[in-house]
């Protein structure tokens, strides 16, 4: 295992995002449960990791057999895509120009349209009830595997990533198993405005070394990329702010 | 919607959600590549495209974005 330096941007990264993902998964589970117990809410839950294990097992071995650069360039890309569309949004949303997600409103949504559903298909609730939570955190968990393999892919970080996500996921389903209600208070947007910054880094230094840039400071520079994308989002916030936007991102 | 069509949906929703603005992240993708090809010495050049590239696009897509709001 590599130094803590060389360990820290993986870790972190994949800690902070699957925060946010088991967050939006428990919100869905919880209302899942509140409607219909607990039962259909873990057995969905459970069928859900079962699949995001099966899919984890299955793409492994692929991807070592795609030649490094190439594996480096297609994850930078997507890398890329996905962490430039979480800072778009949280600047957008930290700035006051799109609303904040709100997961006390999504737990709302969730069991209304769940109640609704029970009025007109009484006799198969539990299936539906405990697919809406297989596909929660099936969803939900894609995007957590995405990051996992993402940020450690090729330079042998898949164990402490992968520690990072479960630990984040065990905490977000401690605190809402003990509380019962979805955790409303986590500064989601500021969360997902640190990953966004952090998986744009990640993206221009995998997509420069599969294009073949020896980037000076090798690892070190994606901490200078994250410096650079910060200092962007937070002056876009700030140009752009609405009168009622919350202070910090 | 079925259940392969809601995933589908939710894979691309990951990477694309304002598609103007993936299509920008690709074009300095292509610019960077284009660069290493001309220009095989400095590779640095595609470096500093991809950096500057990344963040002028993002700027610009948020200006957008918030005039357009």
């Amino acid at each position: 295992m590599g130094n803590w330096a060389h360990i820290a941007p993986a870790l972190t990264a994949a800690f902070l995002a699957s925060l946010v993902e088991a967050v939006e998964a428990l919100t869905i589970v919880l209302a899942v449960a509140t409607v219909r117990g607990w039962r259909p809410a873990g057995l969905g839950a459970t069928a859900g990791l079962l699949s995001l294990a099966l899919i984890v097992a299955g793409l492994g071995p692929l991807l070592d057999r795609v030649p490094l650069h190439l594996l480096q360039l297609a994850i930078g890309v997507l890398l890329l895509l996905f962490g430039m569309r979480w800072l778009r949004k949280a600047v957008l949303r930290a700035a006051g120009v799109i609303p904040l997600h709100d997961e006390a409103a999504a737990f709302a949504t969730e069991t209304a349209g769940l109640r609704e559903q029970a009025s007109r298909h009484e006799a198969r609730l539990d299936w539906l009830a405990a697919l809406a939570s297989f596909k929660a955190v099936l969803l939900e968990g894609l995007e957590v595997v995405f990051i996992v393999i993402a940020v450690s892919a090729g330079r042998g970080l898949l164990v402490p990533a992968s520690a990072g996500a479960l630990a984040a996921c065990l905490m977000v389903a401690g605190f809402g198993f003990a509380v019962h209600r979805p955790l409303a208070r986590v500064p989601e947007n500021t969360l997902k405005f640190a990953v966004g910054v952090m998986l744009s880094a990640f993206g221009v230094f995998w997509t420069g070394e599969g294009l073949g840039v020896a980037w000076p400071g090798a690892d070190l520079a994606i901490v200078a990329f994250a410096a650079l994308f910060l200092a962007a989002g937070l002056g876009a916030v700030t140009l752009a702010r609405r009168p009622s936007a919350e202070a910090v991102p | 919607m079925s259940m392969p069509g809601a995933v589908f949906r939710e894979l691309l929703g990951l990477f694309v959600d304002d598609g103007s603005l993936a299509l920008a992240i690709l074009a300095v993708v292509m610019l960077a590549a284009i660069s290493v090809a001309l220009i095989p010495d400095i590779p640095l050049m595609a470096g500093a495209i991809l950096v500057f590239g990344c963040l002028g696009v993002l700027l610009a897509n948020l200006a957008i974005a918030a005039r357009r709001h």
